[in-house]
């Protein structure tokens, strides 16, 4: 029983620590939490290929990302082409952000959200 | 846990690409698969380049990005004022004549003493069947002569590549496929990799070098893939130091989130014999700077 006591007080304490906690209390989703992930290098890394509003590069092995809403709008689309574009043109350069595990279905969520904006 | 197939599932899908595959076969025309023609291969890759690319001249191919950007070759003019690669080119050329313990030099190693010859290297060793790059002759001369053997993708391994290529300048790519079906499958085995894709982002190296050379990656250009390798070794300033072929192939393969190859693997020799014959009577730039 006492063996049992500490052992909950010292994961109580643990949990606690800034080790154990949550990242913080940046958002996950949404058009910032996107903005963040698709300018982060080795997350999105969307301007290496992309230009668009806010990115302040000249990239173009992609197309520019603008207009988002009037071009794409069907979300379905968008997430596809986020999730595995490989599908729709095999010869594309576009990394299979969900097929190949880079993000996470709610992080392209968010990049979607972000898109939106532009 | 959703990711696993049922074992039934798996059996179904297999049995399924069997029936497939053997569909495909039966639907094929009687002959043997195409025999590789690396001639009809390079004159195709060398129109597709002069198609996307029309003004540059031939003696440019090997200044990469410069040779398709305007804004890009001004600043790399500015930067050719006082070359960043001097300081390994001086060292590479003491080297290249310093005396070993026997009193030999690297010159006794290579046909006309190893002056203006870089262009045809890699060359395919019928003896032992393998594709030798300079950095392995480099080595097996050194080896010979009682020295320890370098690294191949930096250091003086790069300096002795580019006093090499200095000397070289000029003289355009002269790789040879001798009449050896390992040559021909080297040629082969290069030439594949060069267009498959791999890791994580898939990317093959035809991907940016081709399909997407001359295009904007941030502020970098895609260098075309024609011509590419006759600027190395290079000084690049995203590395701060000066590297081989080889340590770019190493690279790139991490930059699209594969596991590289150890330097000189099979692969990567055979994908420069290949790249290189690609860009036969592209003249070498060597040593080159790249940012």
């Amino acid at each position: 029983m006492k063996t049992r006591i500490t052992f909950a007080a010292l994961a109580a304490f643990l949990m606690a620590s800034p080790a154990f906690a949550q990242p913080a209390a940046a958002p996950t989703t949404g058009p910032a939490a996107g903005r963040a992930i698709a300018f982060n290098r080795s997350l999105g890394n969307c301007l290496a290929c992309h230009t668009m509003k806010g990115g302040d590069v000249p990239s173009n092995v992609g197309p520019m990302l603008n207009d988002m809403k009037l071009r794409f709008p069907d979300r379905k689309v968008l997430f596809q082409i986020l999730w595995d574009e490989e599908k729709r043109n095999p010869q594309t350069v576009m990394p299979a952000f969900g097929k190949n595990l880079i993000l996470d279905r709610r992080q392209i969520e968010a990049i979607i959200d972000f898109l939106y904006t532009l | 846990m959703h990711l696993l197939i049922p074992s039934a599932r798996l059996r179904q899908v297999a049995l399924l690409a069997g029936a497939l595959g053997a569909m495909a076969l039966a639907r094929m025309p009687a002959r043997a698969a195409t025999t590789p023609n690396p001639e009809a291969d390079r004159l195709a890759f060398r129109a597709y380049f002069k198609q996307r690319f029309p003004a540059v001249k031939n003696g440019d191919w090997g200044n990469g990005p410069y040779a398709v950007n305007a804004g890009m070759r001004q600043q790399w003019e500015a930067i050719m004022q006082f070359p960043p690669y001097d300081f390994a080119l001086g060292d590479g050329e003491k080297e290249f004549h310093r005396r070993f313990a026997d009193g030999k030099t690297y010159a006794d190693c290579f046909p006309d003493k190893g002056i203006g010859i870089r262009q045809n290297y890699p060359y395919f060793d019928t003896k032992t069947g393998k594709v030798i790059t300079l950095g392995i002759a480099i080595n097996r001369c050194r080896v010979a002569n009682g020295e320890k053997p370098l690294n191949y993708q930096k250091g003086l391994m790069a300096s002795i590549e580019a006093y090499m290529a200095h000397t070289s300048r000029g003289k355009p790519f002269d790789i040879k496929i001798p009449n050896d079906p390992r040559a021909l499958a080297a040629y082969e085995d290069g030439r594949k990799f060069f267009y498959s894709r791999r890791g994580q982002l898939n990317f093959s190296c035809a991907s940016c070098h081709v399909q997407a050379a001359g295009q904007r990656l941030r502020g970098d250009i895609l260098a075309p893939a024609l011509g590419i390798l006759a600027a190395f070794p290079i000084y690049r300033s995203d590395w701060g130091s000066m590297g081989t072929i080889q340590r770019r192939f190493t690279s790139c393969n991490v930059q699209v989130r594969s596991v590289p190859f150890k330097p000189q693997d099979k692969t990567y020799r055979d994908l420069e014999y290949f790249l290189s014959y690609m860009s036969n009577g592209v003249p070498i730039t060597g040593p080159g700077a790249r940012p």
